[in-house]
């Protein structure tokens, strides 16, 4: 790792993110803790917990009947149990449901204000650091930036969203990003009509707590004909104990516009299990474009299975126009249990729906993750590529569906699931359901379980490579096709990722 | 509030102790009657599948499960002669369920000892007290099979064929019907001692309803054959099950063709439980109309170094519904596993006709190869477009396409002169369904 010193920085990339590379040549790197003051809500959930959260984020009336309403009916609701997952029974009563940094009460004036240890805790984690006086909360720092390559940030740090940068910048195109509660203020016409036409309040029982009690999460909206000047991206963290994370995004991509979205996120080491359920909403109309990419590292927990986020994710896109277009684009590396399943709901004509997956479980992980790809228009098209890999005593499952309505016609769908195993003690599995209900249209699907293979590993060998280096590179090759889909700024830290997930997975 | 799982158990129960109401269990005495009453508790505990079960998430079980059956009209000859009529083989007639003696050959046959399921029961030394219903049993898990469970404990005939020796000479089964309301179970146990060979036949209208458990236990390098049609008797509903065990180095290879039916659930549970054994499953099936077919088929490695294959071939026209759920599952010592699966449909113009699919794969071993591939569409406008440059008519053109389509599952038939036998069936099938 050491040689990435040297490495020229390729166009495009800043040294910022090589050397964050770099620095990641090694176990978990995102495990330490920040010790600040918090606020938090009373443990547990009930109405009155509900009704604080959207209290204190000064919620109009709607939106509190709203969450109320999700939270009733997430009452009558059970866990999902079909997935090949075997999960501990989650106390819901044994969590916080609402965490705050105190310094954040009052928002901070200037960079002398921002509590050091939040600012610390962004520096260690990267960020760069014009883009953190800003993530820190600072009012007016982000006015004069260097040239070369932007990235907007907005950084969630337990239950509330720190800041979000180059603003100004994307006002002046038009774009908002926000934090989704500053959105539910300033925007309440386009929150109210979006929210919850993608993901419904009692769409499944961890999209309908979410619905109760998000905290906070991004707002996105692109005008009609505006392509986003730069890429957006939220940083999830979280830090404080016992407190479960439910962060709602909120993405409108409007008529003939683009937006490339990235998502990252870490938390710390602990020896119990938290909580992250998030709900993800993307609405693309007329001729639009969305591309939303994910590096998912939440803590997964140590060798031994002890800790380690559960995630509990729901994201869909809906191509409600013609010609709409979404990418999902996912690196699941982290997560003591990952249940996620990127979805595309092709309503339009023409529309396409597109998803790369690269699932990593080593240790004890569990993932089970997949996509929908839902045709109802004519000429719609998909195409999944998921690659699984895994390790040590993990299970890994992949599991998709592919709908084709019979108002369908001529649609089509390519899927290639891919799984390989490092080890014998542990399990890849391929679930898909294939449900062609027209005879225009045409389905693909190929799914292919492996083992690395000797030949490649004894070539990377006799050059001199050691077994676990060989390993990560025959594993990069696998996961080429998606690793490349992914933008440039992800792809580097990604391809890091591939390798220090699979630490010690052999020998 | 009750749990989903316990409302769904209650609706299974309930809809189990409707049919059981309007059955009995067949008197026999000795092991036999203990086995039904085995199989009863069994059922009992599980109730019987309805349309909320994801096992039966494509394909709803009502018509297999209700208490009564509709009638189903009785067809003449058939236009293309009887499926095997060519073949030289030893013929076991079943009218509407039940043993035919007469229409029967002599059940005496060298490396061959064939019982009547009705009769073996009198003998308490009977090498299929051991059997009967042990193969469904175990083949409860992962995936409850309560229809099998239901059969054990009620069919009233079938055979027991233990095979000691190499037999050339296929045994075939013959259903015929001539009720037309008959609501048939058999159930059939085959045991092939180690070294042995046979094959096996099945083919005719059957019943309205009928339900037939095959059990085969695949001894250490034996080999078992089989080769099944079913057609023709459009209003049927009919579920099968088909459980075996395979030695090691043992071979099972079935093949089944299907035409139309109302309903038709084809079930295969195979276990390779001895090094270097081998399953192939294959199936070709052919739908016109409101038709309904479900292949429904799970593999298990439990030993290394053996290998599957599941083709499946789906020919879909005039708003015919074709499933297939096809799960391989390789357990941790399963090392050096080759497991191949594909499942294909070809849907023709018309109405729209479905195809669903589940292929799966579980794996828990690392040095193993397995593949599954899955393909739906139309017959491939390029394909048809240069048969048709060479002077060939459209539809003769497309017919070809089809049979070609289907010639894969038919290859999995070993015996040269019954894959014939079964593509001049198809053939004529195309021939008359056309268009």
């Amino acid at each position: 790792m050491a040689a990435l010193d040297e490495t020229e920085v390729r166009e495009g990339v800043d040294r910022e993110t090589v050397e964050t590379v770099a620095s990641m040549a090694g176990k978990y790197k995102h495990g330490w803790e920040t010790d600040i003051e918090m606020e938090f809500a009373p443990k547990g959930l009930n109405e009155d917990i509900v009704r604080l959260i959207s209290e204190k984020n000064g919620e109009p009336q709607w939106l509190t009947d709203w969450r109320l309403e999700a939270y009733r009916r997430w009452q009558k609701m059970e866990e999902p149990e079909w997935a090949m997952l075997n999960i501990p029974p989650v106390d819901y009563q044994n969590q916080y449901y609402y965490a705050k940094p105190k310094s954040m009460v009052d928002k901070p004036q200037s960079l002398d204000d921002v509590d050091p240890k939040l600012l610390e805790t962004y520096a260690k984690l990267g960020i760069p650091l014009k883009e953190q006086m800003i993530l820190a909360g600072v009012e007016g720092a982000d006015g004069e930036m260097g040239e070369g390559r932007k990235v907007a940030v907005d950084a969630v740090f337990d239950s509330v969203s720190l800041g979000t940068t180059f603003k100004e910048e994307l006002a002046r195109a038009g774009v908002i990003f926000c934090s989704i509660s500053e959105a539910v203020r300033e925007h309440p016409e386009l929150v109210k009509k979006y929210l919850g036409s993608v993901v419904p309040q009692s769409d499944n029982f961890f999209a309908a707590l979410n619905s109760a009690v998000f905290s906070d999460g991004s707002f996105v909206y692109v005008p009609p004909g505006v392509r986003c000047p730069m890429e957006l991206s939220t940083y999830f963290r979280i830090n404080a104990e016992n407190t479960g994370q439910f962060e709602r995004t909120l993405i409108i991509c409007d008529r003939e516009a683009y937006v490339s979205y990235l998502e990252g996120c870490t938390a710390p080491k602990r020896e119990t299990h938290q909580l992250h359920a998030a709900v993800v909403e993307i609405v693309v109309l007329e001729d639009a474009e969305v591309k939303y990419s994910t590096v998912q590292n939440w803590y997964p927990g140590d060798e031994e299975g002890r800790g380690g986020i559960y995630n509990f994710v729901t994201k869909r896109a809906d191509c409600r126009e013609d010609r709409a277009k979404v990418m999902w684009t996912q690196v699941e590396t982290g997560s003591a249990i990952t249940w996620k399943y990127p979805s595309c709901i092709l309503r339009g004509n023409d529309t396409q729906g597109e998803f790369y997956s690269i699932a990593i479980t080593n240790n004890w992980q569990q993932a089970d993750t997949g996509t929908k790809m839902i045709h109802l228009g004519r000429n719609s098209k998909s195409r999944i590529v998921s690659k699984g890999i895994s390790a040590g005593h993990a299970q890994n499952t992949y599991r998709g569906l592919v709908s084709m309505h019979p108002k369908a016609k001529n649609s089509r769908n390519y899927t290639q699931c891919d799984s390989l195993l490092i080890g014998d003690q542990c399990g890849a599995h391929t679930v898909p359901y294939i449900e062609v209900k027209n005879t225009s249209s045409r389905v693909e699907h190929e799914a292919t379980t492996s083992k690395v293979d000797d030949d490649q590993l004894f070539y990377c060998r006799s050059r001199g490579m050691d077994e676990e280096e060989a390993v990560a590179l025959v594993v990069n090759g696998f996961c080429k096709e998606v690793l490349q889909a992914l933008p440039m700024e992800f792809a580097m830290e990604a391809q890091a990722l591939v390798a220090i997930s699979l630490e010690g997975s052999v020998g | 509030m009750a749990l989903r799982r316990e409302v769904l158990l209650k609706a299974r129960q309930e809809a189990a102790s409707a049919r059981l109401d309007a059955l009995t269990l067949p008197a026999g005495g000795g092991w036999i009657t203990r086995a039904r009453e085995d199989a009863l508790t069994r059922l009992r505990a599980m109730g019987l599948p309805t349309r909320r079960d994801e096992y039966w998430k494509f394909t709803d079980p009502a018509a297999l499960v209700a208490p009564a059956t509709d009638s189903a009209e009785l067809l003449g000859e058939d236009p293309d002669g009887t499926v095997f009529d060519t073949i030289d083989r030893l013929k076991i007639v079943f009218v509407d369920g039940e043993f035919d003696a007469d229409a029967s050959d002599d059940l005496a046959a060298e490396g061959l000892e064939i019982t009547r399921l009705a009769e073996a029961a009198r003998h308490d030394l009977h090498w299929a007290r051991d059997a009967y219903g042990l193969l469904e049993a175990e083949g409860q898990a992962p995936v409850e099979r309560p229809l099998a469970a239901l059969n054990t404990a009620f069919a009233t005939d079938g055979v027991l064929i233990r095979a000691t020796g190499k037999v050339s000479r296929p045994v075939a089964l013959h259903y015929l019907r001539k009720d037309g309301n008959a609501d048939a179970m058999v159930h059939h146990c085959i045991k092939l001692e180690p070294g042995s060979e046979m094959t096996l036949l099945e083919s005719g209208a059957a019943a309205a309803r009928f339900s037939q458990v095959l059990e085969v236990d695949v001894g250490d390098g034996a080999r078992f054959n089989h080769v099944r049609t079913q057609g023709r008797d459009h209003e049927r509903v009919s579920n099968s099950n088909l459980f075996a065990r395979v030695g090691e180095g043992g071979v099972l290879k079935s093949f089944t063709l299907s035409a139309n039916g109302a309903l038709t659930r084809n079930e295969a549970f195979i276990t390779l439980n001895g090094r270097d054994g081998v399953a192939h499953i294959a199936g070709a099936a052919l739908g016109d109309g409101a038709f309904h077919h479900d292949d429904t088929v799970f593999i298990t490695h439990a030993a290394p170094a053996c290998e599957s294959r599941q083709v499946y071939k789906k020919v879909l026209r005039g708003g015919a519904t074709g499933v297939f759920q096809g799960k391989i599952l390789v357990k941790q010592p399963a090392q050096l596993t080759d497991g191949y699966q594909i499942s294909q449909a070809l849907l023709l113009g018309g109405d729209d006709s479905q195809f669903l699919a589940k292929p799966e794969l579980e794996i828990y071993a690392d040095d193993v190869k397995c593949s599954h591939g899955s393909t739906t569409g139309e017959i491939d406008p390029e394909q048809l477009f240069y048969l048709r440059s060479r002077g060939m008519p459209e539809e003769e053109a497309s017919a070809l396409l089809v049979l070609a389509f289907v010639a894969e599952a038919i290859e999995e038939i070993e015996n040269p002169d019954l894959a014939e036998d079964v593509r001049t069936h198809l053939a004529g099938w195309l021939d008359r369904h056309r268009g």
